[in-house]
């Protein structure tokens, strides 16, 4: 690829420039601050949207009271029970039953202390469901 | 602790941050910068044989098969220190408090150290790059505050980490957990036999990329994933296909690669590496592998069409599949060639 012909699409990336390998006029390897690939931001998307639908879906089962609220913020937190389990070491079978709404709502503090810590938050915010999308980390 | 005698950085600007592709090269040659020997990232990554094809259907990462267009964590690390010399130490600790006071202690006597994290909990990436992934490396030299200053390779700007986030990434769980590790040269020599390891290195890298006698490695896993390619449409259905075609071009092209899934930065070692030993076979190499890296975009081009249109012809399948054998083809007569001029 050509130092002129790197790509320098508009990214959800936003300021951040990625290091990209190019041939300058005399044929030499430079590196080249690329803003993205519109390739990039296609697939790019797509993996983040469809993390952001099953987000948004365990978001609308917590609020109808399917399933407990920290089921909400390991998804936001891209875990599962598994990863949750080994992040918190507490046995995944427990994990999977606070999962649910009765199993939760049976948590002391300090088990609640451990999950809010792994999941990078408050035992306040780990209790509650938001009323509106949110993404990720404040 | 006293800060009067302590050599601990405060100023973000008084470290010289490069920019690179990937993260584990560009951790090795910032260390290494750091002790004295400039090399350049393209020369780490080439030395350190970071070039590889990888395709595993059965294991998974964040449910889709591992395809790689490189070689396994840390092997970068491990080849340098055996090709050119230097002697790495490594430390991985028990608790979060213990880890994070053994990084103050190195700060404090002013020693820069690479160190493995994991990028969901790194604030200073923007969200949409923020997957759970345990494998990243960056340089961690000072420390104001409660921030701790990054020299986060793949990052063009020097940059800050609040501690209780860096504890987060340094100590989260799951595959590939970094346990805190932490890692910085304690002896570089100060000229190393660079030309004498060039040689070993390609060779190296050229048999790995066409000898290994299992379908998974180097240009047979190429093919391996060509042939399985073809067959996902029918076998996983529309959405899915879609998804996997995606994931493999986000680890072709996606921030770490320098481009093409790791061919351009190994061609600007290629030419380096030419330029160094005045070796003309070497330069042709690295323009061939120009060549197969552009032929890898029209491969992430096609993919993304295909996610974004959702027109599900078979046929767009069997052209990507073409366009991966094709490379494959390519890649193995370059490497082959490789094999025979040293």
């Amino acid at each position: 690829m050509k130092a002129r012909e790197v790509p320098q699409d508009p990214s959800m990336l936003g300021e951040h420039r990625r290091a990209c390998y190019a041939t300058n006029d005399e044929g030499e390897y430079i590196i080249v601050p690329s803003k993205g690939w519109e390739v990039e931001s296609i697939v790019n998307s797509q993996a983040v949207d469809e993390v952001r639908e099953q987000i948004e879906a365990v978001r609308q089962q917590a609020l109808k009271g399917e399933v407990s609220p920290l089921t909400y913020h390991m998804t936001l937190r891209h875990m599962d029970a598994r990863l949750l389990a080994a992040n918190t070491g507490i046995w995944r079978w427990k994990v999977k039953r606070h999962l649910t709404v009765k199993g939760f709502a049976g948590l002391n503090h300090e088990l609640l202390m451990r999950y809010a810590d792994a999941l990078g938050m408050d035992v306040e915010r780990l209790r509650q469901v938001p009323k509106e999308p949110e993404y990720l980390v404040d | 602790m006293s800060t009067d005698s302590s050599q601990l950085i405060t100023d973000l600007n008084n470290f010289n941050h490069r920019h690179a592709a990937h993260c584990e090269s560009g951790t090795v040659t910032t260390l290494l910068r750091s002790q004295g020997l400039d090399l350049t990232e393209a020369m780490v990554f080439g030395l350190g044989g970071g070039i590889f094809f990888i395709y595993m259907p059965l294991f998974k990462m964040a449910g889709m098969p591992l395809t790689a267009y490189r070689d396994a964590p840390r092997i970068i690390i491990k080849n340098i220190c055996k090709r050119l010399g230097v002697r790495m130490r490594s430390h991985r600790y028990r608790t979060p408090e213990e880890g994070m006071a053994a990084l103050d202690d190195f700060l404090m006597q002013g020693i820069p150290v690479g160190i493995q994290g994991n990028v969901f909990w790194l604030p200073y990436f923007p969200e949409e790059m923020r997957f759970q992934y345990n494998g990243h490396n960056m340089v961690v030299f000072g420390k104001k505050d409660n921030e701790y200053l990054v020299s986060d390779p793949v990052v063009e700007q020097a940059t800050t980490c609040p501690a209780a986030d860096l504890q987060r990434a340094r100590f989260a769980k799951g595959a590939f957990a970094p346990k805190g590790l932490l890692y910085y040269p304690d002896y570089v020599p100060t000229d190393p036999d660079i030309a004498g390891a060039i040689p070993v290195a390609i060779k190296t890298t050229a048999k790995r990329m066409t000898e290994i006698p299992i379908p998974f490695f180097g240009v047979r896993g190429m093919r391996f994933m060509a042939n399985r390619l073809i067959k996902w449409p029918e076998k996983f259905g529309i959405k899915r296909a879609s998804a996997l075609i995606g994931n493999v071009v986000r680890m072709q092209e996606e921030i770490g690669t320098g481009g093409a899934g790791f061919r351009f930065i190994y061609a600007a070692f290629l030419q380096e590496a030419g330029d160094l030993l005045d070796n003309e076979a070497l330069r042709e190499a690295s323009k061939r592998l120009s060549r197969t890296g552009d032929r890898w975009r029209e491969f992430a081009l096609l993919g993304a069409q295909l996610c974004k249109g959702r027109k599900q012809d078979p046929a767009a399948y069997k052209d990507l599949a073409n366009v991966v054998r094709d490379c494959a083809d390519r890649e193995e007569a370059i490497f082959n060639d490789l094999k025979k001029v040293f």
